[in-house]
């Protein structure tokens, strides 16, 4: 395996690393955070200027032609500054599904909009009792005329309260668990019979609830083959949580650099903490579960680069294991080194943490993972 | 085809003649002591022709026995030795720790006469670094080496000496100036094992084996043409040795000779061992909670495989280790033993025989090799003391 990077990759890992470090400090971050739309869209117009929206397409679509180890790289660098921009939501997840499933006339439709940043969208695929399992669905399209109609419920959508994209997995036959019957639909978000809650989630992140009640779509909202789409929606959440483990390997490099700091700078007993045995030890265990997530991640990259199938959904499977329990590792040793301090809302530690343990329970959390690993 | 390629096919074709079947699969790996006989016909020719080529010790100079290979052209023939399952042809703390460190700090005349003997399995090595009073605190020695002109003379003891009984030399850490601050007065020697000043006595583990030994010296004497760097200045070329110790221990090097714990005879796979003891259901082992310790077992070694790599190229300045080996030793060794553990919990009450009929060679051996791992986190330097030099050497810590 071949960790070396090429001078385009060295290049735009360079350029996010500097925008998180000179243009996204954790105070404006907290701006963004509390205010309307929950992100600044100046920042994704400046992201769509420098070419980050199209890493991830082909450049006959008008993106850069990168791939899963480009928005590893990316990623990474959002994961270091606690980035809201919905980068993964509209680019990874629906632009994802384009990705793989649209038709020339549904990439020339949408993915446009999304390198260019005038469209943000959504992947609306959890329901409230699927759990992880993407096949659990209740929502159903049924055809009519030369279209479909749109009926169910679809839980925590990130992103939801601004996408003007949603992508939409409904069941279009068999049983509610079946792995066949599942279709991908193209639904604008201002279509006719869709009604929207919106809320922050934990990690101060937007997100909604939405009932489609009888929405009318076209025969060209179906993305990809009818019946198919199971196999699309797996690939493209096993891109996703390619995005959120690169993501909390840079909140875990924060985390554990943060701590030797400030356990440097603190002074108990008359002296640094930092000296105490037993605090070095638990640092040290902290860089190493870095060290472990950041491998696993480059091997997820290297594999889903390689080609999708069994492989690479293992890799993935090992990586969401080691950054569900590193993560949670690494940000609750983070608070308490930190001490009262790290439980303050002031300070970044404890957002951090938050993020991670978000991270843990997308997609499948420790224990799905490992459980896929070892074979259904 | 780039030189690489090309290289990678003759190395290919060339294994594929040369490593006889007795040299494959698991099997004995020779130290090249003088004092052992290689009982396997097929295992003495591998030594004799990779000794030939220089490939016992790929990557050093031609002109001490080495393959002159590059970085890159050893781990082509490290992987082509692993795809066809050949075991190393000569594994000894020369090859890995000692060669390497006279290298960077050997005279001339040293290296000629020294890694020559070592890359050619002529002679096997061990190490005179650990004392009663000098464990993790290594810089404690206290063997005594007196300067008489041209020899220096040795008196005190060393403890938990890997495979002194069968060593031919020995480098080790003497003190040569008892006045000077402890980690100033201690000089690097080499010294013969067959002398009359030198005696062996084997220590008893748990395990029932005796891979480690008390050495003690009466007036043995080294040559000072064997002062490896300035005297008094031992303390240098000691440390760097441990670096390539502790990147040994991580696993780095050949796979097909995956570090294995001193005294571990039986090195089963846990996911074989699971299917054998657990059965299977629907393919997978059929208990789930020990599946998952095994999947998080496989998950973690992956993990630290990928790790060792990334740092390896990480630090293209070279082959030389640095602080991060700690790293390796560390979570290398921990895996180890947790490999251990983890067989022997898959046995279930077949894992608790000593001796007798009862039980398997292999269930027996697992379970002494169990016991025999524990030690693993203990010599190079205990976890401890690795985590004490990663917070400071690596994240900067305060001393």
């Amino acid at each position: 395996m071949d960790f070396t990077l090429t001078d385009e990759q060295t290049l735009l890992q360079d350029s996010v690393a500097r925008f998180v470090q000179n243009d996204y400090s954790f105070e404006a971050r907290q701006k963004l955070v509390a205010g309307d739309p929950g992100y600044s869209p100046d920042n994704w117009r400046q992201f769509a200027e420098l070419g980050w929206l199209g890493v991830p397409f082909a450049e006959e679509d008008g993106g850069f032609g990168g791939g899963a180890v480009e928005s590893m790289l990316m990623l990474e660098q959002f994961g270091k500054g606690l980035v809201v921009e919905p980068f993964l939501p509209t680019v990874v997840l629906a632009g994802g599904a384009l990705k793989i499933a649209g038709s020339a006339e549904q990439k020339a439709a949408y993915l446009s909009g999304i390198i260019d940043g005038s469209v943000q969208a959504a992947l609306a695929f959890a329901e409230p009792q699927g759990r992880y399992n993407l096949a659990d669905l209740t929502t159903t399209a049924r055809s009519e005329g030369d279209g479909w109609l749109l009926d169910g419920y679809k839980a925590v959508v990130l992103n939801g309260p601004s996408a003007d994209l949603l992508v939409v997995s409904a069941r279009t036959s068999g049983q509610q668990r079946d792995r066949d019957g599942v279709s991908l639909f193209l639904v604008p978000a201002d279509a006719d019979g869709i009604e929207r809650r919106d809320y922050p989630t934990v990690d101060g992140l937007r997100a909604a609830e939405i009932t489609f009640s009888g929405v009318s779509l076209g025969a060209d909202a179906l993305l990809g083959e009818a019946d198919q789409g199971l196999a699309v929606l797996e690939q493209v959440i096993d891109e996703g949580i390619l995005a959120v483990g690169a993501e909390a390997v840079g909140a875990m490099e924060v985390l554990y650099k943060a701590t030797v700091e400030y356990c440097k700078t603190r002074e108990q007993f008359g002296q640094p903490i930092g000296k105490f045995q037993v605090l070095q030890h638990r640092m040290v265990d902290m860089f190493m579960e870095h060290e472990q997530a950041k491998s696993l991640v480059y091997m997820a990259a290297m594999r889903l680069d390689e080609g999708y199938g069994p492989e690479a959904q293992k890799a993935v499977s090992a990586l969401k294991v080691q950054v569900g329990k590193s993560g949670r590792f690494v940000g609750q040793s983070a608070i308490q080194l930190h001490g009262a301090m790290g439980m303050t809302d002031e300070l970044s530690v404890g957002h951090y943490f938050k993020r991670l343990t978000t991270i843990d329970n997308l997609f499948g959390n420790v224990d799905f993972h490992l459980k896929r690993f070892g074979g259904r | 085809m780039s030189d690489l390629a090309a290289f990678r096919e003759q190395t290919r074709a060339w294994l594929a003649e040369n490593c006889p079947p007795g040299a494959r699969g698991p099997g004995e790996v020779p130290t090249g002591s003088t004092k052992v006989e290689v009982a396997d016909a097929d295992t003495r020719l591998w030594l004799e022709r990779m000794a030939e080529r220089g490939w016992t010790v790929p990557t050093w100079p031609t002109a001490y026995g080495g393959g002159g290979l590059s970085a890159e052209e050893a781990r082509v023939l490290y992987d082509e030795m692993a795809a066809i399952d050949a075991r190393p042809p000569l594994v000894n703390m020369g090859t890995r720790m000692l060669g390497p460190t006279l290298l960077e700090f050997g005279t001339e005349a040293q290296k000629k006469r020294h890694l020559t003997r070592i890359a050619q399995g002529r002679a096997a090595w061990c190490q005179g670094y650990s004392e009663p009073s000098a464990g993790s605190d290594l810089a404690n020695v206290r063997t005594r080496a007196e300067d008489r002109g041209d020899e220096f003379v040795i008196n005190g003891q060393k403890i938990w000496t890997s495979g002194a009984q069968t060593a031919d030399w020995m480098f080790a850490l003497v003190r040569t100036d008892p006045a000077a601050p402890k980690h100033q007065g201690i000089s690097f020697v080499l010294l013969s094992m067959d002398q009359p000043g030198v005696t062996v006595r084997p220590i008893r583990l748990i395990s029932g084996s005796s891979p480690f030994c008390e050495t003690f010296f009466d007036d043995a004497v080294a040559s000072k043409d064997d002062l490896v760097g300035e005297p008094n200045h031992g303390w240098t070329v000691g440390k760097r040795l441990l670096q390539h110790e502790r990147s040994g221990q991580g696993g780095l090097g050949p796979r097909s000779g995956r570090s294995q714990p001193v005294g571990v005879t039986v090195d089963l796979d846990p996911a074989e061992t699971a299917l054998r003891y657990l059965g299977s259901e629907h393919g997978r082992i059929a208990d789930a909670a020990l599946r998952n310790r095994v999947i998080d077992f496989k998950m973690a070694s992956k993990a630290f495989g990928l790790t060792q790599q990334r740092a390896a190229e990480e630090n293209s300045s070279g082959n030389a280790p640095g602080e991060a080996t700690s790293i390796f030793k560390l979570y290398g060794a921990t895996l180890a033993r947790e490999r251990q553990d983890l067989v022997v919990a898959l046995m279930g009450f077949r894992g608790l025989g000593w001796d007798g009929d009862g039980f398997s060679d292999a269930e027996v051996g697992a379970m002494r090799s169990f016991l025999a791992s524990r030690a693993v986190t203990i010599y190079g330097g205990t976890n401890e003391v690795q985590q004490n030099i990663i917070a400071k050497r690596v994240l900067g810590l305060p001393d």
